[in-house]
């Protein structure tokens, strides 16, 4: 055993650690393994860490995808990129394990790697990995060589280059499905590096067997690399290959896979341009939003705005139309749910005429829905209708929507409808919101659910930052400061919270002039709870009002509590204390300088 | 042990029958000694090549056993995949290693005690030489992996373990393993090698890198999965889909699907559960997915109904692709009709075309293209009917048997009471019907009737039924015995073996 001198000792115990017993240690080294590296330096790490890892490849998964992580950067310290192949073997190594995050990250190192090797290196130690894998006795080296590819093929050889291709079909064709579908999932990025005639002749073949295969888990993934692999082909093959299979896909019997192409149809419509997309893609998509699964309907149905973008206006309200009009009615509500979600931004596609002409209705039905995910999903998108055909249309069927929601007796509902209420107000405008919607937000206040009161708080903050402080020194502040009174110590303990998010938007006059009062009152309370939150309160004041306030009014009032007879009181009012002594220091830093002006 | 009737070896029958010899017995019963109940086998399965069998039990166990007659390590595994077995050989297996699968649990929110007892093991896709399978109890699914890790004994540290006993950590390496505790985590260390703390150029050569020195191997089970909170009934059944990626669980009510990867969600796939409890008639048994099709999945009922569903169809599969039902003979309806005709058990043949049920009397062979009956039925034990009334007040008519088929389809087995389980050929034309006891001697109490086809429906369809076996065996009640009951068995993949539970004991038989 060696004696370490003592400013060695902490790297010495992290090198020691890498073998330790407790797992958290192991992991501890490993993430510290450049500090390691450093001290041990760069002939060393090649010679004698890069094989001391190798070689310690059994350990527990954790240690293993932190190792796997940071030699992925580890090219700096064994020397620089000409060094880079040492770092092959551990990484081939974990490529091979058992539990798949680990082979994901040493392909995604080895990948990060690659890119940076020379030509020469990539050839030499690379490609030669790369083809062990492919030629795995276990299926987990072959799931891994299916990522590498893309980094190996662009400096192969033509004869190596041809080599690789051939691995990569039979990997296709793999017994397991396991290695099929990772062949599936990266055949678009291994096809984006291969030139134009083998893509046309090699890759679609891989596809056309990948598309065909009897594990439904791989015809997925062959969906999924449509979009991409369509990208990569130029329109008109990519109408004559993507097209027919996407179409097939569509009426698939497995209802995933038409999941699948529900989900990435836009994206192929993109891909094979406007043609085709009119004659072949339109059929398919309107197919795909009537079919017979609901999970299908929803895809379709939350692409449907997407899609209409890529059309022109009349297509879309001579095709797509009539199919949100009947799944503005679905049975099942997780579809109109998708459909209200999106349909609002259908309204720019279409213009102002065939807006209010045809899809206002549909508007109107989803407001009036039964179930309140769909109407909170229209209310929610408020503001893109708003720039076609402004609201005052809406209005009328908007307020009902809105007062029921605020009204569930879900308490999440009533939660998500607070949410959407400053956007409401910055929409509907300070006239609209004065008449109908100014009694519910107080009503919140009052409600008996703690997220709903807090989100109450919170909404009365956000209107008076909407409308400012004057708005809301009319219709927010005197009803806020009223239910101070409230006989309920929970109520009026949301009041103080209401009063310290209010306080930093008012300002500091009308904080001193008609919040501090209040608080300075409440300070008398019974309740030991109210007391501490008024210490609380006092001390996020402290940062907004003036010196002489602080002195004259809140210290007295904090100094007070903190000789409370109830220990919690005493405590956050010497803490509040505490901060208005430091606060000593010049004027304090706060975004609404300009109400700051008025005073002192 | 149950002092039945000895009956002179049965003359040889038809020349398919096989003659099943006694190969091994793991967990004896000596003479007396009494079966802890944690002890007793409640899962057998076979891993896909043959080589691995796994035990579970109702103390929530799994005891592996790996084939030793096979055994050749230079060969890889392609080359052993296609190497034929050398005849003459049979299964042997040992004892490889056992682990704690569950731990009895309290269910506090709804005050339910958790039995520990392993329901079914599921091997799954073998990887890198490490073994991996699914366990269930009736509420939580586990995937775990075992695989040999280096024993590790460590040398040539930076510091003398000695020096470190400061930093408290020598202690807590209780573990037998002679690991030297390096000493300390000193978190606080590291603090001073911060990123700007420079190493010279060369770096320092007097650190260095521990040393491993020993090499010896040892079986690791570890946890790796835990797939919970998705039943509000007891898992009957787990089973894998050919894809490697997903799998199934089954309770009473419903069956959820699961990604081995994910634990924490999983998708609700059927659900028979009314919306008012009190209509409840029918509730599941048992389920499989095919062996081939990714898709296709079959589950049993206690009505006696097996149903195949297409995952392709639609989310929720409500609506069965194929039902399976054999129509009630006219006038045979008794109390105990239905009790008995609730299917217990159901397993796909390899090749994916026949599915094999268990319900209490009989066994019965589909064929997945034809709906309109069973295309064989097997008696099992029918000198029990008479006796129906007994075992239904000792509830021993709700005992679940398993069933199993042979690698190659052309037998099936299936346990009784008494510990004997039964044989048959399923082959067209086959009678092969043998009745074997879970001891050294099976063939003790066979009583091979050549078994008579007694029911012909049409010879397009072959339906048979035959095995209906002479009841004389025991003519006095008493010989059977009703806690003797052999559950649980499996058939080897590749060979005529099969591993079957009586109680606390694994029986292995080859023929």
């Amino acid at each position: 055993m060696a004696m370490i001198d003592e400013p060695l000792y902490p790297i010495a115990v992290l090198i020691d650690e890498l073998k330790n017993e407790d797992i958290q240690l192991r992991l501890n080294s490993i993430r510290r393994l450049s500090t390691i590296a450093r001290a041990l330096g760069e002939e060393r790490t090649r010679k004698e860490l890069i094989p001391f890892l190798s070689e310690n490849n059994d350990d527990d998964d954790e240690v293993l995808l932190a190792m796997a992580e940071e030699l992925g950067v580890f090219i700096p310290y064994v020397g620089g990129v000409q060094y880079a192949n040492v770092l092959l073997p551990p990484l081939e190594t974990l490529c091979t394990v058992e539990e798949t995050c680990v082979r994901e990250k040493a392909v995604e190192s080895l990948c990060r790697i690659g890119a940076q090797m020379m030509e020469q290196d990539l050839v030499e130690s690379f490609i030669p990995l790369v083809k062990r894998l492919a030629a795995g006795e276990w299926f987990t080296a072959r799931v891994s060589s299916c990522g590498l590819f893309r980094i190996a093929y662009p400096s192969a050889p033509e004869a190596l280059k041809t080599e690789l291709r051939a691995i990569y079909s039979q990997l296709c064709q793999d017994d397991m499905p396991m290695v099929r579908r990772s062949a599936a999932t990266n055949l678009g990025n291994f096809a984006a590096t291969i030139e134009a005639p083998h893509l046309k002749v090699d890759i679609m073949s891989m596809f056309d067997d990948l598309t065909q295969d009897d594990q439904d888990s791989v015809r997925l993934l062959a969906v999924e690399g449509c979009a991409a692999l369509g990208k990569l082909l130029e329109p008109q093959d990519c109408a004559a290959h993507i097209l027919p299979v996407i179409v097939n896909f569509s009426q698939d019997k497995s209802w995933r896979v038409r999941y699948m192409v529900a989900n990435q149809l836009y994206e192929v419509c993109e891909a094979v341009g406007p043609e085709p997309t009119r004659s072949d893609l339109v059929p398919a998509y309107v197919c795909l939003l009537r079919d017979n699964e609901a999970e299908v309907r929803i895809a379709a149905a939350g692409k449907v705005t997407k899609f209409c973008r890529i059309l022109n206006p009349e297509l879309a309200i001579q095709h797509i139309l009539p199919c949100v009009k009947e799944l503005s009615t679905d049975s099942s509500q997780h579809v109109r749910s998708a459909l209200a979600s999106v349909i609002m931004g259908m309204a720019p596609v279409l213009g102002k005429d065939a807006t209010i002409e045809q899809l206002l209705p549909i508007f109107l039905s989803l407001l009036k829905d039964e179930f309140p995910d769909v109407r909170l999903n229209i209310i929610s998108k408020l503001d893109q209708v708003n720039q076609v055909i402004g609201i005052d249309l809406l209005s009328q069927s908007l307020l009902p929507a809105i007062v029921e929601l605020a009204e569930d007796r879900h308490w999440r509902v009533r939660l998500a409808i607070i949410e959407y209420i400053p956007l409401l107000a910055s929409q509907l405008g300070v006239g609209f919101f004065d008449d109908k919607l100014g009694a519910l937000c107080m009503q919140w206040l009052k409600d008996k659910v703690y997220s709903i009161r807090d989100a109450a708080a919170n909404n009365v903050k956000r209107l008076a930052e909407e409308f400012g402080p004057d708005w809301a020194m009319q219709h927010i502040v005197p009803q806020v400061l009223d239910m101070i009174n409230n006989p309920h110590y929970l109520h009026r303990m949301t009041i103080l919270h209401s009063i310290s998010l209010l306080a930093p938007v008012m300002g500091s006059d009308i904080t001193c002039s008609k919040l501090l009062p209040v608080v300075i009152n409440a300070s008398k309370d019974r309740v030991p709870n109210i007391k501490f939150n008024v210490a609380k309160v006092l001390q996020s004041l402290i940062l907004i009002v003036d010196q002489s306030v602080v002195e004259k009014k809140i210290r007295p009032c904090l100094v007070e509590l903190s000789e409370d007879p109830d220990v919690d009181v005493r405590f956050f009012a010497s803490q509040a204390l505490e901060s208005s002594n430091q606060k000593k220091m010049p004027a304090p830093v706060t975004c609404f300088s300009n109400h700051n002006q008025t005073n002192s | 042990m149950n002092g039945g009737d000895e009956v002179a070896a049965a003359p040889a029958g038809p020349p398919q029958s096989l003659d099943w010899k006694f190969s091994q017995v793991f967990g004896e019963r000596t003479a007396g000694e009494e079966v802890q109940e944690v002890d007793i086998i409640s899962a057998i399965e076979f891993d896909k090549t043959g080589d691995h069998l796994a035990t579970g039990d109702r103390g929530g166990r799994v005891v592996l056993f790996e084939r030793t007659d096979t055994k050749d390590h230079g060969v890889p595994r392609r080359d052993l995949e296609r190497m034929e077995y050398p005849i003459g050989r049979h299964p042997e297996f040992r004892y490889k290693t056992e682990f704690q699968s569950h731990e009895p649990e309290f269910d506090y929110l709804k005050s339910l005690e958790i039995e520990e007892k392993i329901n079914k093991i599921r091997w799954c896709q073998t990887a890198n030489g490490a073994l991996f399978l699914l366990s269930t109890n009736d509420k939580t699914i586990k995937f775990w992996k075992v695989q040999e890790k280096k024993v590790k004994k460590i040398s040539d540290m930076n510091l003398d373990p000695s020096k470190a006993v400061g930093n408290g950590s020598i202690a807590s390496s209780s573990t037998p393993k002679h690991c030297l505790a390096n000493g300390g985590s000193p978190d606080r260390s590291y603090n001073y090698l911060g990123n700007d703390f420079s190493f010279p150029p060369g770096g320092l050569p007097s650190l260095r890198l521990p040393v491993v020195t020993s090499q010896e191997t040892n079986l690791v089970a570890r946890c790796r999965r835990v797939y919970a909170h998705a039943h509000d009934y007891h898992i009957n059944s787990v089973s894998n889909n050919s894809d490697g990626e997903t799998f199934i669980s089954a309770d009473d009510l419903r069956i959820n699907l699961w990604n081995l990867e994910i634990s924490n969600q999983s998708f609700n796939i059927v659900d028979v559960k009314p919306a008012n409890m009190e209509d409840l008639t029918e509730v599941i048994t048992s389920a499989e997915f095919h062996p081939t099709h990714c898709n296709t999945l079959a589950y049993s009922s206690s009505k006696g109904s097996i149903r195949v569903i297409d995952l392709r169809q639609s989310a929720l599969c409500d609506s069965h692709a194929k039902l399976f039902e054999e129509p009630e003979a006219p006038g045979s309806r008794s109390f105990f009709t239905e009790i008995i005709a609730s299917i217990s058990d159901i397993k796909f043949a390899r090749d994916g075309r026949y599915i094999l049920s268990r319900d209490y009397m009989t066994l019965k062979l589909w064929d997945i293209n034809m709906d309109s009956g069973p295309v064989a039925t097997f008696q099992v034990h029918e000198y029990l009917r008479p006796k129906l009334c007994d075992l239904y007040e000792n509830d021993s008519i709700f005992d679940k048997f398993e069933c199993c088929l042979s690698g190659d389809g052309l037998r099936v087995a299936t346990g009784s009471y008494s510990n004997l389980f039964r044989v048959f050929g399923c082959a067209p034309g086959s009678t092969e019907a043998t009745t074997l006891e879970a001891s050294k001697n099976p063939m003790r109490r066979q009583v091979q009737t050549p078994s008579r086809p007694s029911r012909s429906l049409s010879s397009i369809t072959r339906v048979v039924r035959r095995g209906a076996e002479n009841p004389g065996v025991d003519a006095n009640g008493n010989a059977f015995d009703f806690t003797t009951k052999l559950l649980h068995l499996a058939w080897h993949p590749t060979e005529n073996s099969i591993a079957c539970a009586a109680a606390n004991s694994l029986y292995m038989y080859y023929a």
